[in-house]
Parts: C-alpha cells; structure tokens; sequence
C-alpha cells in the first residue's frame, strides 16, 4: 500500500516570553493511502500542532519549524511557499477543526462558504457550485439542503455545524482529510452519527483520514493505525488491534487502564496515571514519561529510549522493549 | 418519624420555566428524584436536557417555577436569612470548568478558604492549618497555596476546586460534569478522588455527566433526562445490563468501546437532532428520534412507571 502523506522527524518549537517551548520533537508517521490513522494523546503532546504543520497553518513567529519533512506524495510540504499552499490547502488537503461553533465564519451563508474552494480551485461558476454544494449538504446528512444553502451558521445546531465542515473540507475531493477532533464538542448520539458518516465518506470517495484525538473510543471505532504521542514525540505506534490487544509502553497502558470497561466492577478502583504531563520548556534528556511511569530504570532518566520493533508494523520506544532489557513480568 | 426514615434529599415534581421571547421553555418539567444519604446518583443526558439546571435547583443555585425540594426533611425552597446561609455549608457544587470556576486573581489559600471567611468557620492560624489539610485532603502540596490557579494544571485545578467544596463540610455534593474538561489520564484520578472522599467523609453525590461510562463507574443510581423530561431511572447495573427506554439503549450504543474487536456489535444510531424546548414534540418527547415509534407516541404522554423493581421509565412499549 503506498503512503499519502509521511512525516519525517517533524519538530517544531514556540517561542514565547518564557522561553521556547518544545512542543514537537522528532515525530515520524505515515498514513497509507485510503485507510485512517489516529494520533492520539492527551492535551499539550503535540498532536494539534503536528497536525497544523501538515498544512502549514502555523503561523511563524510564534512557531518555527526546527527540523524534519512532510511528504505529501512525495514533496516535502514545508518547504512550499505559501501560495503553492494554497492550491493545496482545501483542494487536495480538507481540514475539520474541532469546534463547530468557532471554525464558521458568522456573517456568510453556508452556501458560500462551501462554495469558496469550489469555485477557487475547480473552476466552478456560481450555478455549479450551488448544484455541487446541495448536493454535498444531502451527502452529509442535511435535510432541505436548498434551503438550508442560504441559511447562516447561527441557524444550525452543533452537530448540523460540523456537518457543514465537512461538507466544506469534502468540496474539492482532497485525497487527505484531516479530522482535529470532530467530534469532541458533540454528544454522543451526534458522535455517532458524524462518525458513521466519516466512514460512509471514505468508503464512497477513498479518502485517507488522519484522526488526531484523545478518545480511545473513538479510536477502537474507526481507525486502522494508532500513533499514541507524548510530550511532543510518539511513544508507539502500530495497527488499532495491536496497540489495544498488546499495548507495550507503559503510557498507552496506563490509558487504557484509565478508562473504565464496560465489564468493570464498580468496587474495582480505576488505575490513573499518576502525576501530570512535563514542562516541554526545559525537556529531560530522558524518556518524556520517565517521572510518571511505575516501571522506570536508572538509564530512562538521562537517555531517551530507541523506537523497537514489537512485530508486523507495531513499534514501541521504551527502554522495556530493548533486546538488552531484562523480561518484565 | 424520625429523620432516618426520611430520604436525605427529595425532588417532588421539579419545574423550571423560562421566559424566552413571550414563549414558555420548560428546561426541567416534572422531575421527581429520591436520594439516601451516602449515595451517588448520576445524572445523564445531551445539552441541553436541563441536567445541570436541576442540579442548580438542588442547592438553590436558581429557584423551581415549581415543585418541592425537601433536604433531610425540611422544604428547602422555603429557607431564607439565616437558615439559608447554614443550608449553604451543607450543601456544595463542584463545577465543569476548572478554567473558568476559579477567581484568577486570589491565590489558592484565598479560594480554599473563601467559604470558612464567609462562615467565620476559621481565622488566622487555624485559617491556614484548615487550607493545608484540606489540600492535603485532595492531593496537592502544602507549597501550592500562595500559587494562583493560571500556575496549574487542569486536574490540579479541579482539585483545587473539590477543596474549596470541602472546605465547610457540606453533606451533599453536586458535581457538574467535574471531569468532562479533563484529559483521560486526569479524569479517572479525579474520579478516584471523589469515590475515597465519598467513603471517608460520608459525602452524598449527584454526579451530572454525558460520559455514560464513567456515570456507571461511579453512580449507584442513574437518571436519564431527555429535554427537561425524566427518561429512565434504575441502579447503574441495571441501566447498563438491560436499558428499557430506546433512548437509553441508543444513549449506550452510542459510547465508542474502546476495543476494536467491539467493532461489528449492532448500532442503534438515532437519526436528527434534538428538537427545541421551545417546541418540543407532543406526546412522548423522545418521538421524532424514536426507531420504535408507534401512533399512541404522538398522542399521549408515557406514564412514569416501575417495570421492574426499582426500575423506572416512561415508555409507550411498557403499557
């Protein structure tokens, strides 16, 4: 299976009145074309960010790109000036921000916000993108959608909202959909429905998703590869089957014992993961998760672990899984 | 009768009208709600189903358009002066926003000891040994206190909010989505934390959620609301094991497992989205969502009835 987009090394800084802040450091990753890939980590493990960088949305200064390539299909995407971005952008790259009550713009119609990248990167006149568009608001889901084209964001609920997104994001056919949690502003009967139709979208037109999330949920659902991040660097990565059946590094172990089973006993107290995340102003030479983990060595502390093999396509970067490590039982 | 015999905290038919634009939107109609002393019920629904309005109603936050609240067998909408301010330090609120819940300008020590000032539970060198124990109590460090809340984190700031609860040793706790702001590593500590404080200190708890599995972790009984109307009410084991109402049942179907092996199990999606209070459906509530809709929905209000024992619901299918 060929890969859409691989990102190689990706590191990027924010430079702020504190200091410079590490958020990603050395993240590598690659979506195979037509399947869905999740990022998952809690807040500030750099997901966001690396997301962003995929399209080059951040704005720089603040951040700086310290390092590292994004091939989308093989160019590498930071070294693009920002008007070859913007061919990109919308056309062949779709983007769906997490909150659906910000990422519209309030005083234009739904019409014309759908109809924008239409008509920018396919030459649609007016009438074709209206056809287009209506029919995009049936694809997702809308009901009257000749109505509802003239209608204002202020007019739909959360999740009709996010419908819209993707209606927009879906405009131009891109190849790379790009998901920053779609749907963590939602409930979960809308949750469903949005997630369900995601899968819906991919099996009719073969889009290739990235799904950046913290929901391990949402992941199991929908996604054929998990990479897990923390502290800005990936921690494991491999198939959904494999990093939710044979976990190897302790964080994305301690998450899922974090959450509770649907089989679990309500007298069974719940395992969290002690401690709170590190201050990536001044990173440790270690392992990120060295002060949180219950399995910490003397060489986690000062070198940062290398990414082992587990099998098949699952790799884990814990000192625990090096060749020379002693078996933990 | 003695006080024993009475639940700790009764809801007898909870109204909550507000006036928009000249049209009455009923955000709580008819809720009723016995809860015993020590325990934990949840609270479930979407936005908007008027759970956190309840909650509010319960420790006199806003006041019912009707219905009656009676706390350890006092009616409590009839407290005033005096016996409002005690009826305050009995029972508290932790919030959904620690961002947003916590005054950025006083320092920790001031937020902690915000209700024993207004009490004149504590002063001076008491003050302080108060604060220290109660973030002992909650897992922060004694140096935390002369810190402002834009110095932590979001769990840390969730505790911070959990100590100023505790601080005048309330008996009832409403907990308003206390972990839907937090990460999943953080949330199942918090959770932790108010399950030990729960069996040390005697707490009873009405814990508002849509996270339905973290409710069944930690809830004895669960209601679910649905547009200001009860839905369902059973033990959480029971809820989870065999949910009546097709909006439950649609509810739990729709939390993603965790397991991808749980990938081919049978969906209930409901279609739409929840409708306007404003104009909410005739007759059953729940009716334009409904897979199981039947003729009689449209027409009459489901009755609330015990099916099973201890297990309510308001559902056409039981009749």
């Amino acid at each position: 299976m060929s890969t859409i987009i691989e990102v190689k090394n990706l590191a990027v800084s924010f430079h702020t009145y504190g200091g410079e802040v590490q958020a990603v450091r050395g993240v590598s990753f690659s979506v195979p074309r037509g399947s869905t890939v999740a990022i998952v980590g809690e807040s500030g493990c750099g997901k966001s960010v690396t997301a962003k960088a995929m399209m080059q949305l951040l704005s720089c200064p603040p951040a700086e790109y310290k390092g590292g390539e994004i091939l989308f299909n093989g160019e590498d995407i930071l070294q693009k000036t920002e008007r070859q971005m913007e061919r990109i952008r919308g056309n062949e790259m779709g983007m769906i921000f997490q909150d659906p009550m910000t990422s519209l713009n309030p005083t234009l119609t739904i019409g014309r916000q759908i109809t924008e990248g239409m008509m920018k990167h396919r030459a649609f006149n007016g009438k074709e993108a209206k056809e287009e568009a209506i029919q995009l608001l049936h694809l997702v889901g809308i009901p009257q959608p000749e109505q509802r084209f003239d209608q204002y964001p202020h007019e739909f609920s959360g999740g009709m909202r996010q419908r819209v997104m993707i209606a927009i994001s879906l405009a131009c056919q891109p190849e790379l959909l790009i998901a920053d949690e779609p749907t963590t502003a939602l409930d979960v009967t809308i949750q469903a429905q949005i997630l369900q139709l995601l899968k819906k979208l991919q099996e009719e037109m073969g889009t290739s998703i990235l799904l950046i999330t913290h929901d391990l949920g949402v992941v199991a659902e929908t996604c054929d590869y998990v990479v897990v991040m923390y502290a800005g660097v990936v921690v494991e990565s491999g198939t959904a089957e494999e990093i939710f059946a044979n976990a190897q590094h302790p964080y994305t172990k301690g998450l899922l014992q974090s959450i509770p089973r649907l089989d679990q006993q309500r007298a069974q107290a719940l395992r969290p993961i002690i401690g709170s995340p590190p201050d990536l102003m001044d990173p440790s030479p270690g392992c990120p998760f060295y002060a949180r983990c219950e399995q910490a060595m003397r060489i986690c502390k000062n070198h940062h672990p290398t990414l082992e093999h587990v099998n098949g396509e699952h790799y884990s970067s814990c000192w625990l899984r090096h060749p020379m490590a002693q078996v933990v039982r | 009768m003695t006080i024993d015999a009475q639940p700790f905290m009764q809801v007898k038919g909870l109204k909550k009208y507000y006036n928009v634009q000249n049209q009455t939107l009923k955000a709580v109609d008819n809720i009723s709600l016995d809860i015993s002393e020590g325990e934990t019920v949840g609270l479930v629904g979407e936005s908007g189903c008027g759970k956190s309005t309840v909650g509010r109603a319960m420790i006199r936050l806003n006041e019912p358009t009707g219905g009656e609240l009676v706390f350890k067998g006092e009616d409590m909408l009839k407290m005033r002066g005096n016996r409002l301010k005690q009826l305050r330090r009995e029972v508290q609120m932790i919030f959904q926003d620690p961002y947003a819940s916590l005054n950025p300008r006083m320092a920790v020590e001031d937020i902690v000891a915000e209700g024993l000032d207004i009490h004149h539970l504590a002063k001076g060198k008491k003050r302080k040994e108060r604060v220290l124990e109660l973030l002992d109590l909650v897992g922060l460090d004694e140096e935390h206190r002369n810190r402002y809340p834009h110095e932590f984190s979001g769990g840390q700031r969730q505790r911070i909010g959990i100590a100023r609860a505790l601080a005048v040793n309330p008996k009832f706790i409403v907990c308003d989505e206390p972990i839907s702001a937090l990460d999943v590593s953080i949330q199942a500590q918090i959770v932790n934390l108010l399950k030990s404080l729960q069996q040390r200190m005697g707490l009873t708890y009405l814990f508002i959620a849509h996270d339905l599995s973290m409710v069944k972790y930690i809830s004895d009984r669960i209601l679910v609301m649905y547009l200001g109307n009860r839905i369902e009410l059973a033990s959480s084991e029971a809820l989870h094991a065999k949910p009546l109402h097709p909006y439950t049942q649609a509810l739990l179907s729709s939390i993603p497992i965790p397991d991808p092996n749980f990938k081919k199990r049978e969906r209930i999606v409901v279609s739409g989205d929840v409708p306007s209070p404003l104009h909410p459906p005739s007759g059953c509530v729940f009716r334009t969502r409904c897979p199981r809709v039947m003729d009689k929905c449209q027409e009459k209000v489901p009755e609330w009835k015990e099916v099973q024992s201890n297990h309510f619901v308001a559902c056409h299918l039981y009749e």
